[in-house]
């Protein structure tokens, strides 16, 4: 009998949504754990990390990979599990493109650790302690991770072979890759796991979108009712659906929100956020400075908008002017 | 990839501030280049020879030519490409010369912006693609737009030519201002004698439609392909029942005439109903709307109604809207007369006895409102006229420029006046300007006519008298530079020689059209030597004084080049679109609309089957707003594809 | 002592075809004189500028980027520079949130007769991000990923002692 595929799952700065995903995948689940052996997947199992380190290199078959990139930790254990896996598959959003994590690029690590240990209205710690990369303990020396003053997307820090798109990826995406890993029906390397094309195409509302968007104000989802069937964005919300790669058959729109933008641009396009930007305010009706502002004025947060799943791979990575 | 990297020394142009060898050195050890020269004049035959020899023996797949503003010669050097066997569109052009070498001295500075425009341009040129330009019918049919004697004489060459011309006139009739002028100058020959003829040639020939009373307003389409709306306006008048017999005016109610006649320039009146001069064209009556008691109140007994025998006049007319389709237009739209009473010193509009040269162009005209006879508004003949150069002219506080008639035109009013007066004229000059074929010779028999000329700018004229012979006399007072002291000169009748300006609405007309203008208004020519009548807009063509002021020989020329270039497009039978519209790439569309509403030529349409975008390439016009604005990146601009200005951009900063 | 060279911001300009760069070829023209800083990059419109190529501008290590267009009304395309100055008014909210500094992205508009106010915006904007200082976007971002080169050089080391760091 030949060996089954070595397949590891790790996780690193993210919610736990993507391990969800993995589980999600519900009976199939089983066809996948029967071909395979599972040599790493903290969520569900227990490995150590000597464990991997024990391994030959190269003798994981695939890593799934999810999370962005922003502790020691992570970083150490990416760069493990490349060195030993033949392919790198970079899963969901965070480890896409930096996900919600990323917005933290808007930080230095100092603005982060005092707001989170000192100013934070839950917070009571008027020592003002801070964890610390190392201390001795009764004559132990103990280490912790540090946190990066960056995040970065997985493909910032290591080569990936493939993506796998979503916030978290569906799981009809992740069967299709597991399918084809197993098959060895590999597209070429650097492949997103999702149809190149915007989420529009396969959008149930697309029909009720009007030729002219003509947006005369932005709305926002927690303080305006929403229609059920009309185009999200014909409403004036900012659907970033037109921005966005299609592959989740559009799941937030199904549920009357409007997409975020999770799977990230299509590969023509480098910067989600500023594309988006240039299509949708392009289509405002105003055309003095006073007008267009006021309309505007109807997205209060534009870069936590258009850059929710993406600021580490968008074009400036970061607040420019952070140390 | 084997690209090919020229610079131009262009003689001492560029290579006076740019150090073309380093340049040529640089670009040698960019990647991909495979020959990189430098030469004296690239434009030049042996320059393009050069690069045809080299894309030969070379095998060179891209070409990059450093020298002027692609505008002048990037079509030269196309052909040099194509001429070697490659194609046009593997070609990029770097402007060094207007945009580097003329306008910065620091000699290393600009060495090193040319390189970095250089790498940009190789950077990018390796993104390039093969592009073919389409070719599309041309309409032949012409549209002139404006019936002064710059369109009267386009119109009529290109119908002698065998074209269908459209003549469009605001006005009730053609004839523009050289209609209001009694001599023209330098040869004194009578201004309606020459433009009667022209008129009635108009008016006649078989291949000119002419559209009096009319306007254009809306202007589609694309050179060689123009769709053009005329307004025609009513004149309450059925065209093809009135002879022009004027018997209506005669029975009009109104016994006497009591309206502002705008011909004479207010200087007489003329009835609601009117025909604007004798040799009007075409020969109709018109109805002012404004001032006809039928047409304000519809309580007329209509009395001119019922003189026409012919019951050519109706009260029910409404204006129309034609449409047109033509190759190419010809603008000639004119200029108007700077308003005097901008100018409050010189008392135009207060002093009865102040005119602007356009009324006294009437005053002395034979058919004007006085005969020709020179009467003054009190009634007086004056025996002392002033006769001030550069009213709007020159001027820092209105126009700048020298509206270049002013002097001839005053000269030859000098000349007239003194025939119909017999007064003594001074005429105040800042300089006397006369280029041009027998001006300065005119200039000279003013001179022995013994008219007065006084050099300098005119400061004030009023009426204090400040000695006995300046009582009741209109007094100019000047700072006479020749004789080096002020003076103070008693007139009986002063004439303001009124510049040249652009038409109030001629930014109207230029967005209509979608051509330029310049800051002081007048529309834009595409160069201002080597494509004078031409503009930004192919297609478009402008002649006369709409271009900027001129006398009518030159008008004259300008509107026969027009007709020339316009000729050349319509019988050529079809025309060459550049390359860089836009397209759609259809298995990456995901039909999200956002495309479609930005396009102002609507050549984006959803293809409701496929529910996918698509462009009308031919009538793109190649903006870009559409690519920018895909938000999934899947429309391109051909030769503005992201990549390639991801490149250049790559390239100006590495 | 040497002097301190001083620095000479870099400029990317974008300018459409018809208003802006017929400018600046009439500024070449009538040799009207201004600051070698800046590089231009025709586009037939405004509209044509993807808010993608300023930012990437200032991430290939431009200092300034200057967006030059007809004025309002005047468009070559009849309202390309519309959209463009809607776009720019958001962007600019986002630069500055981004951290780059107000100056430092400019949009002007500049008739093709204008090859003087070519000259004017160029100095101006020169001397302006020349105070603001080197923005050295490429520089920053080698300075943000060295932590990553002493990681890399941590588990090297802590491999080769094969002791694991955490478990």
């Amino acid at each position: 009998m030949p060996e089954k595929p070595k397949v590891a799952f790790y996780w690193c700065a993210s919610c736990g949504g993507c391990e969800e995903a993995v589980v999600d995948l519900a009976e199939d689940i089983l066809g996948v754990v029967n071909a395979v052996d599972i040599v790493l997947w903290p969520v569900a199992m227990d490995f150590k990390k000597k464990d991997i380190e024990a391994r030959p290199d190269k003798s994981i078959t695939v890593s799934f990979i999810n999370g962005a990139i922003r502790t020691t930790e992570q970083e150490e254990w990416v760069r493990l599990l490349r060195r030993k896996s033949q392919f790198v598959i970079s899963f969901g959003a965070c480890a896409n493109s930096g996900g919600i994590p990323g917005l933290a690029n808007q930080f230095t690590r100092e603005q982060i650790l005092k707001f989170s240990y000192e100013d934070s209205p839950s917070v009571s710690n008027e020592a003002k302690t801070r964890p610390q990369a190392s201390c001795q303990d009764e004559g132990h020396a103990l280490s912790l991770p540090t946190l990066h003053n960056v995040v970065r997307s997985l493909d910032q820090v290591i080569e990936v072979e493939y993506t796998l798109p979503g916030c978290p990826p569906t799981p009809k995406l992740i069967a299709g890759a597991v399918t084809a890993l197993l098959s060895g029906k590999l597209p070429p390397k650097g492949t997103v796991l999702s149809p190149d094309i915007a989420l529009c195409e396969e959008c149930p509302r697309k029909d009720s979108k009007p030729a002219d968007l003509a947006l005369a104000e932005f709305k926002r989802p927690h303080s305006s009712p929403i229609d059920p069937e009309k185009c999200l964005l014909a409403q004036g919300f900012t659907c970033m659906g037109p921005a966005t790669r299609s592959g989740c058959e559009a799941l937030c729109v199904k549920g009357n929100m409007p997409c975020t933008g999770c799977f990230g641009p299509t590969s023509r396009v480098r910067d989600q956020g500023a594309k988006y930007v240039s299509s949708v305010v392009s289509n405002i009706v105003p055309k003095d400075e006073a007008g267009i502002d006021a309309v505007l004025a109807g997205i209060p947060d534009p870069i936590g908008t258009f850059y929710r799943y993406g600021m580490p791979k968008s074009i400036l990575r970061r607040k420019v002017d952070l140390s | 990839m084997r690209i090919g990297f020229y610079i131009c020394h262009c003689g001492t142009n560029i290579a006076g501030t740019i150090d073309a060898a380093a340049v040529r050195d640089f670009a040698a050890e960019l990647p991909g280049v495979a020959v990189s020269r430098d030469y004296k004049y690239m434009c030049s035959d042996p320059g393009q020879e050069m690069i045809v020899q080299d894309i030969r023996d070379n095998k060179l797949d891209r070409l990059v030519v450093a020298a002027c503003s692609p505008s002048l010669h990037e079509e030269t050097f196309r052909k040099a490409a194509a001429k070697g066997g490659m194609n046009s569109f593997f070609f990029q052009m770097v402007n060094i010369r207007e945009h580097n070498a003329w306008v910065h001295e620091d000699k290393a500075a600009a060495t090193q912006k040319a390189k970095d425009q250089v790498r940009a341009a190789i950077t990018r040129v390796r993104f390039h693609k093969a592009l073919e330009k389409k070719s599309v019918p041309v309409n032949a049919n012409v549209l002139v737009v404006g019936g002064g004697i710059a369109g009267i004489h386009a119109a009529l060459t290109l119908a002698n030519a065998g074209k269908t011309v459209t003549l469009v006139e605001r006005d009730s009739t053609i004839g523009g201002h050289m209609a209001l002028f009694d001599k023209t100058f330098p040869t004194l020959d009578c201004a309606a004698c020459i433009l009667t003829p022209k008129m009635s040639a108009v008016k006649n020939h078989p291949n000119i439609t002419l559209w009096t009373y009319s306007e254009v307003s809306k202007v589609e389409g694309y050179v060689g392909n123009y769709k053009v709306t005329v307004k025609r306006k009513t004149r309450y008048i059925k065209e093809d029942l009135c002879v022009g017999c004027l018997d209506c005016i005669e029975a009009c109610v109104f016994k006497e005439p009591k309206f502002r006649d705008d011909f004479n320039q207010g200087l007489s009146k003329r009835k609601p109903v009117y025909m604007s001069f004798p040799q009007a064209t075409p020969k109709l009556v018109t109805i002012d709307p404004e001032t006809c008691i039928q047409l304000k109140t519809g309580k007329c007994r209509k009395s001119c109604a019922e003189a026409c025998d012919r019951k050519a006049i109706d009260f029910e007319l409404k204006d129309e809207m034609k449409e047109l389709e033509v190759g190419a237009i010809i603008l000639a739209t004119g200029f108007s007369a700077f308003d005097p009473k901008r100018h409050a010193y010189y008392g135009y509009g207060r002093y009865p006895n102040v005119y602007s040269a356009l009324e006294v162009e009437r005053l002395v005209n034979a058919s004007g409102p006085t005969n020709g006879e020179v009467v003054l508004r009190d009634g007086k003949h004056p025996k002392a006229i002033g006769i001030i150069h550069c009213v709007g002219s020159r001027d820092e506080h209105t126009n700048k420029w020298c509206s270049r008639v002013c002097c001839m035109y005053s000269l030859k009013l000098a000349h007239l006046l003194k025939e119909h007066t017999g007064a003594e004229i001074y005429d105040f000059y800042i300089d006397m300007r006369t280029p041009g074929k027998t001006y300065e010779e005119f200039y000279d028999r003013l001179l022995q006519e013994g008219v007065h000329f006084i050099r300098g700018r005119v400061a004030e004229v009023n009426d204090w008298a400040m000695t006995p012979e300046e009582e009741g006399k209109l007094v100019i007072r000047v700072e006479d530079t020749l004789a080096g002291f002020v003076r103070r000169i008693p007139v009986d009748m002063v004439v303001l020689s009124q510049g040249l300006e652009a038409r109030k609405d001629a930014g109207d007309v230029r967005r209509l059209f979608n051509i330029g203008c310049g800051t002081e208004g007048f529309f834009q020519e595409r160069h201002p030597k080597l494509a004078p009548v031409s503009t930004f807009a192919d297609g478009i063509f402008i002649a006369g004084a709409c271009q900027g002021p001129k006398d009518i020989p030159d008008t004259v020329a300008q509107a026969g080049a027009a007709a020339a270039e316009a000729l050349a497009l319509v019988d050529a039978g079809h025309v060459e679109l550049e390359p860089n519209t836009s397209h759609v790439v259809e298995e990456e569309c995901c039909g999200c609309k956002s495309c479609v509403p930005l396009c102002p030529y609507s050549a984006i349409s959803f293809d409701e089957a496929k529910k996918k975008a698509s462009i009308n390439e031919v009538l793109c016009k190649g903006c870009g707003v559409c690519a920018a604005a895909c938000p999934s990146g899947s429309i391109r601009q051909n030769l503005f594809e992201d990549e390639e200005l991801f490149g250049e951009i790559e390239g100006v900063l590495s | 002592m040497s002097e301190k060279r001083r620095f000479e911001p870099k400029i990317v300009a974008f300018f459409c075809n018809w208003c802006t760069y017929t400018a600046a070829d009439l500024a070449g023209v009538s040799r009207i004189k201004y600051a070698p800083n800046a590089r231009v990059i025709r586009v037939m419109c405004s509209g044509r500028v993807d808010p993608q190529f300023i930012l990437d501008a200032f991430a290939k290590g431009a200092d300034g980027v200057l967006l030059g267009g007809c004025h309002p009304g005047d468009c070559h395309y009849a309202e390309g520079n519309y959209k463009t100055l809607r776009r720019m008014r958001l962007l600019e909210r986002m630069l500055k949130g981004m951290g780059i500094e107000d100056g430092r992205f400019r949009l002007e508009w500049i008739s093709g007769a204008e090859g003087d106010k070519v000259k004017v915006v160029i100095n101006d904007m020169v001397e302006k991000v020349r105070a603001l200082g080197p923005l050295d976007l490429p520089g920053r971002a080698k300075g943000w990923d060295k932590e990553l080169e002493a990681l890399a050089h941590g588990v090297r080391k802590s491999e080769d002692k094969k002791e694991p760091t955490h478990a």
